[in-house]
């Protein structure tokens, strides 16, 4: 069980959009955690590699730095069934590729848009994520 | 100066995640299990996202240029195809299965050691798959503007 935390919620997403705010108005790029990690690795297209790097480092360590400054834990409860992990990491990491965009490309960035593919692929990804959790949780049985 | 406003942005980025409690696979399977034991909170995180970033696009956009670069860097292509679709329902499934999505899962790189790691790597995989089947379904030189401008598709 996570309790309803509206307020926290609503800091948190305004924070993550000032981010993708900020990485537009400074670098010109859509802050699209998947294309951005998928590009980490070679063959590199373009000269952006620095950038990327330094966007998902900061990621890394906000939480640490969250929690060194704060003092506060963070709660963090994830699945430890290691086939499941990688079936759900291939999906993920295949899926944001080939779909070019995940939910804060397509779902945040993309609708901020209002660019017609991100509509119609968090539209979709966000009915296979609650089918999914239906069918593991309800039908499956966890 | 790139490298410093990605960052920074980065970590903003990261403290949305942690703020909001996205960076809790169960706090996000708990929003997807609509039926079960609902914790409507991520919808409130999605929103304001969407909308702060909605209207701060709006006015850097204007500006005509980025700071630092010399063009916004958008994505070209606003058709709805196959593979986008096909790309949106693996990434769902992928993403319903354990809560986890890019950026959580690289933001809990430094909490939840072991777990994040396999989902990491397999993602990893994943990606380079998918890029392969891109990259091997070009046919020609011919198509290489097409290709480069695929590479910025959203």
């Amino acid at each position: 069980m996570t309790e309803f935390t509206p307020l926290p919620a609503l800091v948190g997403g305004i924070l993550i959009g000032i981010s993708a705010v900020l990485l537009m108005a400074t670098t010109g790029r859509v802050a699209g955690v998947s294309g951005f990690v998928s590009r980490l690795v070679p063959p590199y297209e373009d000269r952006a590699l620095f950038m990327r790097l330094a966007f998902i480092a900061g990621i890394i360590v906000a939480p640490p730095l969250y929690i060194a400054v704060t003092q506060n834990a963070i709660d963090m409860r994830v699945a430890t069934n290691v086939p499941l992990l990688a079936a759900a990491g291939l999906l993920v990491g295949f899926g944001s590729v080939h779909g070019s965009g995940c939910t804060s490309g397509h779902g945040v960035c993309g609708i901020a848009r209002l660019s017609p593919r991100s509509l119609a692929a968090t539209s979709v990804f966000m009915l296979a994520a609650l089918a999914t959790v239906f069918v593991m949780r309800h039908l499956v049985g966890d | 100066m790139h490298a410093i406003a990605s960052a920074i942005s980065g970590l903003l980025f990261g403290l949305g995640l942690v703020v909001s409690g996205l960076i809790n696979p169960e706090k996000v399977l708990n929003f997807l299990d609509v039926v079960g034991q609902w914790d409507p909170s991520l919808a409130l995180v999605m929103g304001p996202a969407v909308v702060t970033t909605a209207i701060g696009y709006k006015l850097v956009l204007a500006r005509g240029r980025p700071l630092l670069v010399a063009a916004f860097h958008l994505p070209k292509v606003s058709h709805v195809d196959a593979q986008l679709l096909t790309g949106a329902a693996v990434f769902g499934v992928g993403w319903g299965l354990v809560g986890y999505c890019p950026g959580p899962a690289v933001a809990g790189l430094s909490l939840s050691s072991h777990a994040t790691l396999i989902f990491i790597a397999a993602m990893v995989a994943g990606m380079a798959l998918a890029r392969t089947i891109s990259a091997t379904s070009k046919p020609s030189p011919a198509n290489q503007s097409v290709a480069f401008e695929s590479e910025t598709r959203q």
